[in-house]
């Protein structure tokens, strides 16, 4: 089971957005796109989810059940938080008693209180939100989840709390991901391997394995290492010294 | 505001609406308004002698039924138009042409058509609001959310789930206003079909109130008339702009 592409490329209209992209995510990987804004990490997320299809080149997937968190949580504001989460499982024709259930588990374990779990999306904080949309994906059971970006408008200390929640659980279902930032230390934090994207349009330009950081100082430590990696400051300066 | 004080502000208005009523009867006499107390009383007459029974069932009747059946069709074709791009380029201007078709002239075709008391107040109804809705429909469609339609599509929901969770409480935010404008107008129209037409109903007993001069009379139908298109807006509309109003 594994996520090719091979040989992508992608323009819309006149403008180029990805160039020659070659990428595997094999399962349990947990691969993290870094590149600057704009230069088709959103793009690239969605060809692998299938909602794009590639202008040239391949994007083959073997994943049995892809599941994606948006950049912005794409909740129904009509339902509460539970039936939100359950969304997933009510397309996939799960009973109404049991993908409440099961929802409820799930958001409880990413730190809603129960009295969250009544609230429309409307009175839901951002955390909050992104917490039951991660939800929602975990839900369906996904061998494969994809997320774009999913903590950006969060503030830090509540990013690396939720980016902890997403390690702890893809460590416990063993779901690989590929996980878009422009977020330095959030992918070292995260990433099994990093895979740098240069400026529009997107080429790899560096594709190597990552320990997941523990702690912060570790996580700015490999994120300085990472910038200074001849690679990357190459991509950085050809971007006209544009950090990421 | 509290609930209380924003019903005593409701209020004022229909009290103001009613003194100036008064006034109007005290300027310029009962031969061009009749005195509010004795509207209301006579209203109450004909509602409470039965009286008005018959007239009344037969106007909500045929009001109802011929704003049903518009809500049925807008809605009806406002799917295969909202969802096949082609169809609703065809469907856009053909609906912009029927709405600014005069009710009048629905009425004047139903009778040639069916003759009086053939259903044509219904069918005028029908005719004129449907493409109202329809419009509205389309519009509700066209505006909803790409980016949870693909979401839903990318969670692999089913059609059906689709419908009711995604794209009909969408729809619903757009149709409840329309809906309720066009129950509004579902009455008055079927009232001036029952006057110009069919001779039935509210229309048919306000046609008999002006023959016989009786301003009183033509103003107790006239507030019986209203009440019904409030109560049928409360019974009917009130839920579902609940609903929209929490969607939001
Ligand atoms: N549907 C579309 N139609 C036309 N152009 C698009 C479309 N989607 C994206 N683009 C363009 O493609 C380029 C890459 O967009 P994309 O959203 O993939 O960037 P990104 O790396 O995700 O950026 P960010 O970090 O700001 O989210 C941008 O120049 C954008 O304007
Ligand atoms: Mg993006």
């Amino acid at each position: 089971m594994s996520l090719t592409f091979a040989g992508v490329s992608l323009a819309f209209g006149a403008e180029p957005v990805l160039s020659g992209i070659d990428l595997t995510v094999a399962a349990g990987e947990f691969v993290v796109l870094l590149g600057p804004s704009g230069c088709g990490k959103t793009t690239m997320l969605r060809l692998a989810s299938g909602a794009l299809k590639p202008g040239r080149g391949t994007v083959t997937s073997g994943f049995a059940r892809a599941a994606v968190v948006y950049q912005t949580p794409r909740l129904l504001g009509w339902m509460d938080a539970l039936d939100n989460a359950a969304f997933g499982m009510k397309s996939l024709g799960v009973r109404r008693a049991e993908r409440r259930e099961r929802a409820r588990a799930i958001l409880m374990r990413l730190g809603l209180a129960e009295a969250d779990l009544a609230k429309r999306p409307s009175r839901l904080s951002g955390g909050m939100a992104q917490r039951v949309a991660f939800a929602r994906a975990l839900a369906v059971e996904p061998d494969f989840i994809l997320m774009d970006e999913p903590f950006a408008a969060l503030e830090a200390g509540l990013r690396r709390r939720l980016q902890d929640l997403v390690r702890a659980e893809t460590e416990r279902s063993g779901v690989a991901a590929l996980f878009v930032t422009h977020d330095v230390a959030e992918a070292t934090r995260l990433a099994s391997r990093i895979v740098v994207l240069s400026a529009r349009p997107g080429r790899i330009v560096a594709d190597f394995a990552n320990a997941p950081a523990r702690e912060a100082a570790e996580a700015f430590e490999a994120a300085a290492a990472l910038l200074r990696r001849s690679d990357v400051a190459a991509a950085i300066n050809a971007a006209g010294g544009e950090e990421f | 505001m509290g609930a209380a004080e924003r019903a005593l502000w409701s209020l004022s208005g229909l009290v103001v609406l009613a003194l100036a009523w008064a006034g109007g009867h005290a300027a310029y006499g009962p031969f061009v308004l009749p005195r509010p107390d004795e509207t209301v009383a006579t209203a109450f007459d004909l509602v409470g002698s039965g009286a008005a029974g018959a007239a009344v069932l037969a106007t909500a009747g045929q009001a109802l039924l011929g704003w049903a059946i518009g809500l049925g069709i807008g809605l009806a074709l406002a799917f295969p138009a909202g969802f096949l791009a082609p169809l609703g380029l065809a469907a856009r201007p053909v609906a912009t042409l029927l709405v600014a078709m005069p009710p009048v002239a629905w009425i004047v075709l139903a009778l040639i058509w069916f003759g009086p008391g053939g259903g044509a107040d219904a069918f005028t109804v029908a005719v004129t609001v449907a493409p109202m809705l329809f419009g509205a429909a389309l519009q509700g469609l066209a505006s909803r959310d790409p980016a949870l339609d693909e979401m839903a599509a990318q969670f692999r929901a089913p059609p059906l789930v689709r419908l009711t969770d995604v794209i009909a409480p969408q729809l619903l935010s757009h149709l409840a206003p329309a809906a309720g404008a066009a129950l509004g107008f579902s009455w008055k129209v079927c009232v001036m079909a029952e006057v110009m037409a069919s001779g039935a109903g509210i229309g048919g007993q306000l046609a008999i109130a002006r023959a016989h001069l009786d301003l009183p009379a033509t103003f107790a139908w006239l507030l019986i008339l209203v009440a019904l298109a409030l109560l049928s807006d409360t019974l009917l509309l009130w839920p579902l702009r609940r609903r929209t109003a929490a969607a939001r």
